[in-house]
């Protein structure tokens, strides 16, 4: 397949196709829309299912009903939509269903501004659905790894019976750059016999619920689940290492962001400073180990995302405090420059 | 290298550009501003993309009124505002009859982003205009000569006007190859041939390739600002 040049939100929604995703309900809002219009294309000449539901909230319930029947299925937002759709998110976690959910991230809090931020990652990371649950993300940083990590996600939340969400920003959504797709109607399912899709009185009856009248019975599944977390934490931890081998300071960053921090890390080897950037790809599960091994070499830590350090605990926690963590960022829609960056890494003495 | 010529002239007084969404719009009628600016022109630049969130014509404003180029651009663009309104200054470009004055007009993609232009479809077909449909092969869903077609022909109807000639701006972005363009000769003519209608010129962001053929090209700068990006720094 040779590579054409798309936008972001439009390389998720032709990427989901072609990992065999036919289900899509959505609701419309900037800057993930293309998302939707997309699919409203694409989904009837390929024979699937492109949705505009009523609302956030029911389009979140058409993905249970849909993932439930074992089809697979998908949803996107930007950040107040997808507050919306947290109520049916821990429904699907609790009825173990898989599914995509896509968070273009948007200014917040509140109805905010339409421009790009990282203002969701405790939202994403901490507490996506109420109770105990959590729920693997995968935080692209080019077109071509939102191509890839839709395929990646619908395969995680296969093999692990698990929502995922893509957590990219409004920046990724809208920007153009070449990418790669998987080829076109190759895309192989796994089998669902736990699927809710008709027994003809040839097997026992499949019953998804996330309702429990006796508490020891739900105890049981969540326990169950978190054993499954495990195995998440086991096998699906993903992270880049940039230059951090001979680095002092060592910028931390995920998404978008850490494409400005790759462009400062330049600019501060310029300048004779050993910089480098470490990139969760999983924020959860976090890869903790994978930084932990650079606590003894750096002399500091910088988190640079756009918030106000909502991933500086998690840094701490994976150092376990070995190091200073110091935090930049900007919020509500605005965007660092690379020479922002730069002016933060010489601000923290730079470790020269 | 030999430099390739741009011998394409507007003729009218309008210039409108439209075409699929990430077809390199904006790109081009940055560019074309700049250069029948540079070669005397009295240009205004109109920002009319009431769909696209971001990077959009509006981001090169400083740049644009440095070349001395007037810009028109919507009020709430670049703010939190979802739809950036069209500003009532877009009439006095109707009213403009110095010699040398030229409006170009920079659309939003698809029949989408051209549906307000019906609403001026009247004053513009009196002033008199021309209509360039910016194409690329390498846009998913105008890959076929078939669907640039299908979307031209719906862009005319939300718009009210005629297109009057293809622009080929087949490219993939950093990914593009010396003979990136040149591939799309056969698909351009296709189109042509479908609507009838004649190639204006073809556009590039290569400073060299293989251009052999490709009769007027239009060699630009990128004019997309991607905050990430630094010159001459490596990384991004």
């Amino acid at each position: 397949m040779a590579k054409v040049l798309m936008k972001g939100n439009e390389a998720i929604a032709e990427s989901a196709i072609r990992h065999g995703c036919l289900h899509y309900f959505g609701y419309p809002i900037t800057p993930q829309t293309e998302i939707a219009e997309y699919m409203a294309k694409r989904m009837p000449k390929v024979g699937g299912v492109c949705l505009q539901a009523e609302s956030e909230v029911a389009a979140i319930n058409m993905v249970l009903g849909a993932a439930s029947a074992g089809a697979r299925a998908m949803t996107s937002s930007s950040s107040p939509g997808i507050s919306l759709k947290c109520e049916g998110i821990s429904y699907i976690i609790g009825s173990d269903l898989p599914c995509l959910i896509v968070n273009i991230q948007r200014g917040s809090p509140g109805l905010g501004s339409i421009q790009p931020s990282q203002q969701d990652y405790y939202q994403a990371t901490k507490a996506l659905g109420h109770g105990d649950s959590q729920v693997p993300v995968l935080a692209p940083s080019s077109v071509q790894e939102l191509a890839d990590f839709t395929g990646l996600a619908f395969d995680i939340g296969d093999k692990y019976r698990t929502p995922v969400m893509l957590l990219a920003d409004g920046a990724l959504g809208q920007m153009m750059e070449p990418v790669e797709l998987a080829p076109e109607g190759q895309a192989v399912l796994p089998e669902k016999p736990w699927a809710a899709n008709g027994h003809e009185f040839k097997r026992k009856r499949n019953i998804i619920n996330s309702l429990y009248i006796q508490p020891d019975e739900l105890e049981k599944t969540v326990l169950e689940r978190y054993k499954r977390y495990e195995q998440i934490e086991a096998n699906e931890i993903r992270y880049e290492n940039y230059m951090t081998e001979d680095a002092d300071i060592i910028l931390v960053s995920y998404g978008i962001t850490s494409r400005i921090c790759k462009t400062a890390v330049g600019m501060a080897r310029q300048k004779g400073i050993k910089a480098g950037l470490f990139r969760p790809i999983t924020l959860w599960p976090y890869p903790k180990k994978q930084l932990l091994a650079l606590a003894d070499q750096a002399k500091k830590f910088l988190v640079v995302e756009l918030n106000m350090g909502q991933m500086v605990d998690d840094v701490k926690v994976s150092i376990e405090s070995k190091k200073p963590v110091c935090f930049f960022g900007r919020t509500g829609g605005m965007m660092p420059s690379p020479g922002d960056v730069l002016k933060a890494i010489e601000s923290e003495g730079g470790a020269r | 290298m030999k430099t390739m010529r741009f011998n394409w002239q507007p003729s009218k007084k309008l210039l409108i550009i439209t075409g699929h969404f990430g077809s390199g719009k904006t790109n081009i009628a940055v560019n074309l501003a700049k250069r029948f600016a540079k070669s005397g022109g009295k240009i205004t630049l109109i920002d009319f993309d009431t769909v696209n969130p971001y990077f959009r014509a509006a981001d090169n404003r400083i740049s644009l009124e440095r070349a001395g180029i007037k810009t028109i651009i919507p009020e709430y663009a670049n703010t939190n505002i979802d739809m950036p309104t069209l500003p009532p200054e877009i009439y006095s470009v109707f009213k403009d009859e110095n010699p040398g004055a030229l409006a170009i007009f920079d659309v939003g993609g698809d029949d989408l982003g051209a549906t307000p232009l019906g609403m001026f479809s009247p004053q513009i077909i009196e002033s008199g205009y021309e209509m360039l449909y910016v194409v690329s092969m390498y846009r998913p869903l105008t890959s076929s000569a078939e669907d640039a077609a299908m979307l031209l022909s719906d862009i005319e109807s939300a718009s009210r006007l005629r297109v009057t000639a293809i622009v080929n701006n087949s490219n993939i972005g950093e990914a593009t190859e010396p003979d990136t363009l040149i591939r799309s000769s056969e698909y351009i003519k296709q189109i042509c041939s479908i609507t009838s209608l004649p190639l204006a010129f073809s556009a590039t962001m290569l400073e060299s390739g293989n251009f052999d053929g490709i009769g007027s090209l239009l060699q630009m700068t990128d004019e997309t600002r991607y905050l990430w990006k630094e010159p001459g720094v490596t990384g991004e």
